[in-house]
C-alpha cells in the first residue's frame, strides 16, 4: 500500500507454490510475499484456483510443490492455528443460531481480542437490532456482515477472504474496506479475492494475479 | 491477544451441538419413533407367542438400537460440511480430536441416550424379564458410545463424498459385530442365568479403548476426507 | 521420504519405473501361476487319494484353503500399501492398496462359495454359522466397504487414500472379529465340526495343496501388476513417460 510498509516484517511468503488435482495442475508456479500491514487482491478468473490458494493458505490443502514461509520459517499446519481466519463462500453460520450465538461459538473457539466488547460488534457491522435473529430469516447480504463479525471479534493476524464482497450493498463493501484498513493499521495482512471490479480502499492494494 | 482456553471451547461446542438438537427437537424423537415401529413390526411377523418373543427380545431391541443409530449416524457431520462451519472447527487454535469428541458426545446425548430410556419399554413390549433389564441397560449404556465412536470415524471418511446412508451401513457392518455380539451374549447369557460379567467386560475395554483412540481416528479421518 | 528406505525400493516406487518393472515381470508369473494351478490340480484332483470319512468331497479343499489364505494375505498387503500410501503419500502404494481389494474380495467370495458348496455333503445345508465362515463373510463386507468408499469419492487419490484408512481400521478388526465370533459360536453351537484339525494330512495331499498356494500368490501378483500397470496409465496420462508409451504403442 504505502512506501513505508515494504519495510514492514514480511508475514506469509510463497515460494514456486503449485497445486495439482488429480495430477492437473490447478495453478502455479506462484510467488508472493505479504508483509505486516499489506492487503493483498487475488485476482484471476474463474476457475484459476484462486479458492484454492485460500484453502492451501488456511492449511485445509495440502502443499503439493513449493515453498510456504510463515515469518520466515517454514509454515505448519498446527502451528498457526488461529493466527488465520478463513472466511469461505460457506460462512460458518448455523443457521438456527442467531448471529449473536454464532458469533459467541467462535470467540468461544478462537478466543477474542481483549479489548473488543461483543455486544459493541453489532453496531459497527450494521446488524444491530437483528443480532438476536435466527440467522436463516436474515438475508444474504446481512448473513455476510453476521459472518464479517468474526472479523472484529477474532484475535487473528491473516485475514484470508474469499469473495468478501459479494451480496454486499455499498455501506456493506465499504465496512468490508474499512475493516481491511483498520486490520492493516493494526500490523494485520490479508489475502482477498474478488473475481469483480471492486473500488479498492484508498490507493491501490497489492494484487497477485492467478493463472493456470 | 489471547487464544481461547480449552475448557469453555470444549463447552461452547457441546452447548451449541445440544442447543441446535433443541431447536429440533422433532428430529431428535425420529430414531426412538423408528425403534417403535421396528419392534411393534415382530411380534405381526413372529405370531405373538410369548415364549419365542421372550427368547429373541434382547437381541431384537439391541439391533433396533443399532439401526435406529445408524439412521442418525449419516447427520453427525452433514450440516456442518454444509454450511461450513466444520471448516471453521477444523481451523480452530483447538486440539480438533477433543473437539470432535465433544461433538460424537452431544451426538450420543441425543440420539443413543433417548433410545436407551425407551429401551425397557420396547423389551417389555416383547416380554423380556425383568430381571434381565439391568444388564440389557447396562449392555446398551457400554454398546451405543462404542458404535457413535466408531461411526464418527467412519462418517468422518465420508465427509468428502456425496452422501450415501448404504455405504455407512456397509462400512459399519464388520465393525459392530463385535460389539452385537458381546452385548447380545451378555444379555442372553443373563436371560438363562448364566454369568454375564465377562462380555460386559470385554464391551467396557473395548470402550475405554475407544474413548482415547476414536476421536484421534476420527480426525484424522477427517483430515483425509476434506482435503479435496 | 524417509531415509532409512532403500535407494532400489524408492526408485521402484516412481510410476515409470514401476510400470516397465510390472511389465516384465507379469507374463512370468502368470505362466507359472498357470503351470503350477494345473499341477497342484492334477495332484489333488487325481493322485491324491480319496478321504477315508469324506470321500472324494474333500477334494473342494484344494480351491478352499489356498483361497482363504489368500483372502487373509491380500488384506495385509492392502492394509500395509495403505500405511505406506498415508504415511509417504507414495502414488503406488495408494495404487497396490486400493487394485489389491477387489482381488482379495474375489477370493473371499470363492472361499464362501466353496466352503458353501463343501458344507452341503458335510452338514447337509449350504450355508452354516461356523466361526471361520462367519469371519469370512464378514472380511468379504471390509472388502466391499474399501471397494464402495474408494468409487464414492470423485478425486481418485482422496478416495484411494480415504479407503486406505478404512483399511487400517480394518485391519485391527480383522481379529477381533474372530475372536468375537469364535467366542460366540462356542456360546450358541457347544461344538463346532472342524474342518482342518491339526494337520495330519499325508504327503500326498499336502503337497498339491502348497503348490497351489504359490499358484494364487502368483496369481495375484500377476493380476494385481496388469491392475496396477492400466491404473498408472490412466494416473499419469498427462506425463511424458506414458505419451512415449503411447507413441510407441501407435507406431507399432
Amino acid at each position: 500500500m504505502t512506501a513505508s510498509s515494504t519495510q514492514a516484517p514480511l508475514l506469509l511468503e510463497a515460494r514456486a507454490l503449485s497445486f495439482y488435482r488429480q495430477d492437473e495442475p490447478v495453478f502455479g508456479p506462484l510467488d508472493f510475499r505479504l508483509r505486516e500491514g499489506e492487503v493483498a487482491l487475488v485476482e484471476g478468473d474463474n476457475g484459476s484456483g484462486k479458492t484454492t490458494l485460500l484453502r492451501i493458505l488456511a492449511g485445509l490443502l495440502h502443499v503439493d510443490e513449493g515453498e510456504l514461509l510463515w515469518r520466515g520459517e517454514r509454515w505448519q499446519r498446527d502451528a498457526h492455528l488461529g493466527d488465520i481466519v478463513f472466511l469461505a463462500h460457506h460462512l460458518g453460520l448455523k443457521a438456527d443460531l442467531s448471529a449473536r450465538e454464532n458469533l459467541a461459538i467462535a470467540a468461544g473457539l478462537y478466543g477474542a481480542r481483549d479489548n473488543m466488547a461483543a455486544d459493541g460488534v453489532w453496531v459497527d457491522i450494521g446488524l444491530s437490532g437483528y443480532e438476536d435473529e435466527p440467522v436463516r430469516r436474515l438475508s444474504a447480504g446481512q448473513k455476510k456482515r453476521a459472518a464479517l463479525a468474526r472479523l472484529l471479534l477474532l484475535p487473528a493476524t491473516l485475514w484470508l477472504l474469499d469473495e468478501p464482497y459479494a451480496n454486499l450493498d455499498r455501506v456493506g463493501i465499504e465496512l468490508v474496506n474499512r475493516l481491511l484498513e483498520q486490520h492493516a493499521a493494526r500490523g494485520g495482512g490479508a489475502l482477498v479475492t474478488s473475481h469483480g471490479a471492486v473500488s479498492f480502499l484508498g490507493g491501490e492494494p497489492r494484487r497477485i494475479r492467478m493463472h493456470a | 491477544m489471547s487464544h481461547a482456553p480449552l475448557g469453555p471451547a470444549c463447552a461452547a461446542l457441546l452447548r451449541r451441538d445440544l442447543t441446535l438438537a433443541w431447536r429440533r427437537r422433532g428430529d431428535i424423537a425420529m430414531p426412538v419413533l423408528y425403534a417403535l415401529i421396528v419392534v411393534t413390526l415382530f411380534p405381526f411377523s413372529l405370531g405373538p407367542e410369548d415364549a419365542l418373543l421372550q427368547r429373541i427380545a434382547g437381541g431384537v431391541v439391541l439391533v433396533t438400537v443399532l439401526l435406529a443409530m445408524l439412521l442418525a449416524l449419516d447427520a453427525m457431520f452433514r450440516s456442518d460440511i454444509e454450511d461450513g462451519s466444520l471448516e471453521q472447527l477444523v481451523l480452530a487454535p483447538q486440539p480438533l480430536a477433543l473437539m470432535l469428541g465433544m461433538k460424537i458426545l452431544a451426538h450420543w446425548l441425543t440420539t443413543a441416550l433417548p433410545l436407551i430410556v425407551i429401551a425397557p419399554l420396547l423389551a417389555g413390549m416383547l416380554h423380556l424379564p425383568t430381571a434381565v433389564m439391568p444388564v440389557l441397560l447396562l449392555a446398551l449404556l457400554l454398546a451405543t458410545p462404542l458404535l457413535s465412536l466408531l461411526g464418527a470415524i467412519l462418517v468422518a471418511l465420508t465427509a468428502g463424498t456425496r452422501r450415501s446412508g448404504m455405504l455407512l451401513a456397509l462400512m459399519l457392518l464388520p465393525l459392530c459385530v463385535p460389539v452385537v455380539i458381546f452385548a447380545a451374549g451378555a444379555i442372553a447369557a443373563a436371560q438363562q442365568g448364566l454369568p454375564w460379567l465377562a462380555p460386559i467386560a470385554w464391551l467396557g475395554a473395548a470402550l475405554a479403548l475407544a474413548l482415547v483412540l476414536a476421536p484421534l481416528a476420527c480426525a484424522a479421518a477427517l483430515r483425509i476426507a476434506l482435503d479435496a | 521420504m524417509a531415509n532409512w528406505i532403500p535407494l532400489w525400493l524408492h526408485k521402484l516406487g516412481s510410476p515409470p519405473m514401476f510400470y516397465r518393472f510390472a511389465g516384465t515381470l507379469r507374463p512370468w508369473a502368470m505362466a507359472f501361476a498357470v503351470l503350477l494351478g494345473a499341477t497342484a490340480l492334477y495332484g489333488g484332483l487325481v493322485l491324491a487319494p480319496a478321504d477315508y470319512q469324506q470321500g472324494d468331497a474333500y477334494r473342494i479343499i484344494f480351491i478352499h484353503v489356498p483361497s482363504a489364505w489368500m483372502s487373509l494375505f491380500i488384506y495385509a498387503v492392502m492394509a500395509v500399501a495403505s500405511i505406506i500410501a498415508l504415511v509417504w503419500r507414495l502414488k503406488l502404494a495408494e495404487v497396490v492398496a486400493m487394485e489389491s481389494a477387489p482381488i482379495g474380495a474375489a477370493f473371499t467370495f470363492i472361499t464362501l462359495v466353496t466352503g458353501s458348496l463343501w458344507g452341503k455333503p458335510m452338514w447337509g445345508t449350504w450355508w452354516t454359522w461356523d466361526a471361520r465362515l462367519t469371519s469370512e463373510l464378514v472380511l468379504l463386507f471390509l472388502y466391499l466397504g474399501v471397494i464402495g468408499l474408494y468409487h464414492s469419492f470423485e478425486d481418485r487419490r482422496q478416495g484411494a487414500r480415504a479407503a486406505a484408512f478404512l483399511a487400517i481400521i480394518g485391519i485391527i478388526n480383522v481379529p477381533i472379529v474372530h475372536f468375537s465370533v469364535n467366542w460366540w459360536n462356542t456360546l450358541h453351537q457347544g461344538s463346532t465340526v472342524r474342518i482342518l484339525g491339526p494337520s495330519k494330512m499325508s504327503g500326498d495331499m499336502l503337497w498339491p495343496l502348497l503348490t497351489m498356494m504359490g499358484a494364487t500368490k502368483l496369481y495375484y501378483i500377476a493380476s494385481l501388476f496388469g491392475r496396477v500397470r492400466t491404473d498408472l496409465l490412466a494416473m499419469e496420462s498427462g506425463k511424458d513417460w506414458v505419451r512415449q508409451i503411447a507413441e510407441q504403442e501407435a507406431r507399432k
